[in-house]
């Protein structure tokens, strides 16, 4: 038999199930092996949403006004669709601020306003703390229930119970103690609880496997399918009507009310936020979840109108509640061990919420309320303290035995007045308030503090006033003269057909009001007066978060800067100094850097330390504290909107010019190499010109001096008249020769050259040569030593060009040998199919570099300004011009101190050879 | 970072859309019929086979996009 | 007192006609065929007037000018660019770095002695 006992160890043994697997993701998750990673249990986790509510309130719901508990489920189906944008943003700019909860995400974009994310946690709480009851109201229930298996009782009214008897307040306080060891081990900078999630999504899978083994019990079990079921309801009158809304426009109004109520829950609900937005590891799973978490709200709700519509036909006298017949119907029909799972599974739906819930709404309750008053309450001197983290860690468990009561408090005060359902819808209500100033925040960047706080308080009044009060008043401790009167009597102040709105339900007439006067004030306050710089700046990074790429964006607003030592220490006081001093150690390690006091204290370093403490503390306190810190200079709005304006610009301006600036790069570099190349030759042009130039005035300065010298008077001495003019004779040379080899090499680059090209043997030109430069070789002592092969065949070339080349060649060769020591080597040989000529010389030789350069016009070995140059620098170019127009090659072999050694080929001329060797043989 | 697709976000406002028109006052009337399915009751089909249908949808939607 | 000229130049032929031109009218002189050994001749013997060539070996002229002009000790010495290069460019750089004339080559022998009076009379 299923007593009290059994029933209480199963409890406590399902809950250390949960708490097993919450610890020990907890530990992977530290250990860095997260086992949330995943985006099917992401889904899973969602269902929380799938509360006691779901597990027994659908079908007691469905079992009055049939279809009419759909919309709740249909409203998230379609609201999914539109995640992709609309969550997929809000978890981005989440990430990015370090947000933690419902309340920071608002403040944070209002200006980091203190004020507001108070304002918001007050919301929440009020407005879940109904929500909680019907939790403790299901629990309690089902375990009374089963309690008195195989008889069914239905529990007493909670009123009648006193309190010490009263099973809700012991589950309360369970429930309190086990979310406490749950989620408050330790702080975390992110606020995440991995192990809870993993646990959240165990707990949907037990949700789901229990309930659908109930309907499929009820549907294939007790009777034979659905359309046994619904056959028999055809017969009944009343389960009829079932099948069909009714067909009023208050109904379709109701219908559509609740859709878009469910909207906007599934995403503003404190535990949804939490792990739809908070808890989330990775954007990317939001793709499964979009229709992961659909798919699973179809699945629960398949059995629901069955269900009902079988507690009907079984218990017709209507003595059982029909929240309960999720229950019921296995026990009428001595199913223990069925039962017992639908006891757990109803269970699970509870606790999950209410653990999740909780968490959240402590969180909210410690940095948004709690620690914002606490941290400006100068007599308590909390700036001075070391270590915060465990005042941080007590409020937070505070908030949640403190919530957990309350829950209770109502549950006893209200709870009896509204089936399950109802309570639900009235929370409901009440997080809707936050849709106009979370969704304007992200998609309008006019919207300001004052905007969003007149809203929501508007919003919050209506609510309270059309939904809450009644609620108390219909459980008697307000007078229901207010509900049927209106306030103070007035008609129009009815609470629940305001204004003589009448004909709508009772959810819809408060959420047609509350909307009504949240997104007016909204709208209108924050028209009313410009953002201001910090509202502006938070305003861009939450509108424009997908194109912001990097979250550094945030530290262009701090101009300040903060030691790391001041900075250690006060987050130190609220993550603790080891946790402080780990994440401080990851941050300069991403950076490269090895130690914490590596550290530049500038702007990124502040904006590290205040996101970090805003997962401590929420967003605004953590600004106010890091502010106390640094030493800032305030920007002015003008400077924030100049950055704020060049950054969009910038973004805008960028596309274009990137697209831009690969054409031009591609079109400048050509032109780049062009002008390169032009300058060069600009450049050499000049060089050439210049030396020319030089080259050409100095021999006439000597020729001019010297004439005039001897013009002036006819009387000069004879031994200096034969001097000056000797020197007037060689100058005047000088210069024919370098006119001619200019003019020379112009005639040979164009083409214009003459050639008498003829049969030539070599032999005979390198000995004319050495001939002709024997004093040359005398003046400077050279030794020259030749190598002649005996018969070299003949070759097709101009005489005296190569006699020219010879000469170049032979007096560069003497002119690079030192004094006395000099050593000049000439040889001629047969080279494969070729002549060679080679001409050696034992002077300091020619570096690589410059092997390349003497070969170039007007360029010689040395610079032109230190060593004067020898010659003209044509000779090489001159005498490689002319080898290679017979065909041949002219190069240079050499090492830096190693000597030089000159020489060209020139083809045999074969013809001719024959010819010639014919001729011999004669 | 997950890659916004902008076809698929796209294609799930237009099942979104979709949604809020079957899921609506027009649709729903053109249901609210007796009458029975298989069995079931005819807006109760309908319900829940436009529900799969939509989820179907956002199905096709997100596996189709180009990753 | 004799004036003393310093002539700077590296091409010998140019040197001689100078020494002949300055020997004649007068002055004491000087030579030396590279930079260097223009800077080590004022040192040993500050001359009132140099004649310089800006194409020079080991220290060109325009460093030579530069270094003479440095020394507070010998200001009063008057430099007299010669140079084939006659560009605007180099003539703003050489009175730039201080030189007293400049004078393109080739010259005229009379012009050249007019310069060198004039400048020495005026001391």
């Amino acid at each position: 038999m299923l007593q009290g006992w059994v029933i209480a160890s199963i409890s406590f043994a399902y809950l250390g199930v949960l708490f097993a697997i919450a610890y020990f993701g907890d530990k992977r998750a530290d250990a860095g092996r997260s086992i949330i990673a995943n985006p099917t249990i992401y889904a899973l986790s969602l269902a929380v949403y799938c509360t006691t509510w779901t597990f027994y309130g659908s079908v007691g719901r469905a079992a009055s006004t049939g279809i009419g508990f759909l919309p709740i489920y249909l409203g998230p189906t379609l609201m999914a669709g539109l995640w992709w944008f609309v969550m997929l943003k809000i978890i981005r700019i989440s990430k990015a601020n370090r947000i933690t909860s419902i309340a920071d995400f608002v403040s944070s974009r209002y200006g980091k306003s203190q004020l507001l994310g108070g304002l918001v946690t007050i919301i929440a709480v009020v407005g879940i703390i109904p929500y909680i009851s019907l939790q403790l109201k299901a629990i309690s229930n089902s375990f009374t229930i089963l309690l008195h298996y195989p008889e069914i009782v239905m529990p007493a009214r909670a009123e009648a119970l006193p309190l010490l008897q009263d099973s809700a307040l012991y589950i309360a306080l369970i429930l309190a103690a086990f979310t406490i060891l749950f989620g408050t081990r330790h702080l975390d900078a992110t606020e995440r609880h991995e192990g809870m999630v993993a646990a959240i999504a165990f707990e949907s899978i037990v949700k789901l496997i229990a309930f659908i083994a109930v309907g499929a019990f009820v549907t294939f079990g007790i009777y034979n399918g659905f359309g046994d079921i619904f056959d028999r309801a055809e017969a009944v009158p009343k389960l009829k009507a079932l099948m069909t809304v009714s067909d009023t426009g208050a109904s379709y109004g109701s219908w559509w009310s609740l859709t878009f109520l469910s909207m906007l829950s599934i995403m503003f609900l404190p535990r949804q936020f939490q792990i739809s937005v908070v808890e989330n590891v990775n954007e990317r799973h939001l793709t499964r979840a979009i229709w992961l978490f659909p798919l699973y709200l179809l699945l629960i709700n398949i059995f629901v109108l069955p269900i009902a519509v079988g507690g009907l036909l079984h218990f017709p006298d209507g003595s059982v509640d029909a929240d309960t017949f999720v229950l019921t119907l296995p026990m009428a029909e001595r199913q223990e061990a069925l039962a017992l799972l639908v006891y757990i599974g109803g269970l699970s739906a509870g606790t999950g919420m209410v653990i999740v819930e909780t968490i959240a709404l402590s969180t909210m309750v410690c940095n948004d309320l709690v620690m914002p008053v606490l941290l400006r309450w100068k007599a308590l001197r909390l700036q001075e303290e070391h270590d915060l983290s465990g005042l941080l860690l007590s409020i937070r468990r505070w908030a949640i035995a403190v919530i957990l009561l309350l829950g209770y408090v109502y549950f006893r005060a209200a709870g009896e007045a509204y089936a399950l359902v109802g309570i639900g819808l009235i929370s409901f209500a009440a997080v809707a308030q936050f849709a106009p100033a979370i969704i304007g925040g992200i998609y309008w960047k006019g919207g300001t503090r004052r905007g969003a706080m007149a809203g929501l308080t508007a919003g919050f009044a209506v609510w309270t006033y059309t939904l809450l009060l009644p609620s108390f008043a219909k459980s008697g401790w307000l007078s229901l003269d207010f509900i049927s009167e209106g306030l103070f009597g007035i008609g129009l102040l009815k609470p629940q057909q305001l204004f003589g709105l009448s004909g709508l339900g009772e959810i819809p007439h408060s959420l047609f009001w509350s909307m009504l006067a949240n997104i007016g004030c909204y709208v209108a306050f924050s028209l009313h007066r410009r953002p201001d710089v910090v509202e502006a700046s938070q305003g861009t990074l939450f509108v424009d978060a997908f194109r912001n790429t990097e979250s550094a964006a945030g530290s262009r607003f701090w101009r300040g800067s903060a030691q790391v030592h001041d900075l250690l220490p006060l987050i130190g006081r609220f993550l603790g100094p080891e946790r402080a001093r780990d994440a401080f150690l990851a941050y300069a390690r991403r950076r490269g850097l090895a130690s914490i006091d590596a550290l530049e204290a500038n702007a990124d370093l502040v904006h590290f330390a205040e996101t970090l403490l805003a997962g401590a503390i929420g967003g605004a306190s953590a600004r106010v504290m890091v502010a106390s810190v640094v030493k800032e200079e305030p920007l002015g709005i003008d400077e924030v909107m100049n950055i704020l304006d060049e950054a969009s610009q910038v973004r805008a301006y960028s596309k274009q010019l990137e697209q831009k600036s690969r054409e031009l790069e591609a079109a400048t570099a050509g032109l780049r190499a062009a002008n390169e190349r032009l300058k060069e030759l600009d450049r050499m042009k000049d060089d050439f010109m210049s030396t020319v130039t030089h080259e050409l005035r100095t021999p006439l300065t000597s020729i001019r001096a010297f004439s005039e010298i001897l013009f002036e008077d006819p009387k000069t001495d004879l031994t200096d008249r034969r001097k000056f003019l000797a020197i007037i004779v060689k100058e005047t040379e000088r210069l024919t020769r370098l006119i001619n080899q200019v003019l020379d090499m112009a005639k040979i680059e164009s083409g214009n050259a003459e050639w008498h090209t003829a049969d030539v043997g070599l032999r005979e030109i390198i000995e004319e040569s050495i001939a002709a430069t024997s004093s040359l070789f005398a003046d400077k002592q050279v030794a020259l030593d030749m190598a002649l092969a005996g018969e070299v065949p003949m070759v097709r070339a101009d005489r005296d060009r190569l006699i020219q080349v010879m000469l170049n060649l032979l007096s560069n060769a003497v002119k690079f040998c030192k004094e006395g020591a000099g050593r000049v080597t000439v040889r001629l040989g047969v080279d494969g199919s070729t002549v060679r000529v080679d001409v050696a010389d034992n002077g300091p030789g020619i570096s690589e570099a410059d092997q390349h350069t003497i070969f170039e016009k007007f360029r010689q070995v040395g610079d032109t300004m230190t060593a004067k140059p020898q010659g003209t620098g044509l000779g090489l170019p001159i005498s490689r011009q002319i080898i290679e127009h017979f065909g041949g090659r002219l190069w240079v072999k050499s090492g830096t101190g190693q000597g030089a050694t000159f020489s060209f080929s020139l083809p045999m001329n074969r013809e001719a050879n024959e010819h010639h060797e014919e001729r011999k043989a004669k | 970072m997950m890659k916004r697709s902008i076809v698929t976000g796209q294609r799930l406002v237009a099942a979104f859309l979709l949604g809020c028109v079957l899921f609506n006052y027009p649709l729903i009337a053109l249901f609210n019929k007796p009458g029975e399915v298989f069995g079931i009751p005819l807006l109760y089909f309908y319900l829940f086979g436009a529900w799969a249908l939509l989820i179907g949808l956002m199905v096709w939607a997100i596996e189709r996009r180009k990753e | 007192m004799t004036k003393r000229i310093l002539i700077v130049d590296d091409e010998p032929n140019i040197v001689v006609s100078l020494e002949f031109l300055m020997k004649r009218e007068g002055f004491d002189v000087a030579v030396a065929a590279d930079g260097e050994a223009a800077l080590k001749s004022v040192e040993e013997k500050r001359p009132d007037l140099v004649l310089l060539d800006i194409m020079l070996p080991k220290k060109n002229g325009f460093e030579v000018c530069q270094t003479i002009r440095a020394n507070p000790e010998w200001q009063s010495v008057k430099i007299v660019m010669l140079t084939a290069k006659g560009r605007d460019t180099e003539v703003a750089k050489g009175t730039a770095l201080g030189a007293d004339a400049y004078m393109t080559k080739p010259f005229s022998t009379k012009d050249l002695i007019a310069q060198v009076r004039q400048m020495l009379d005026a001391a």
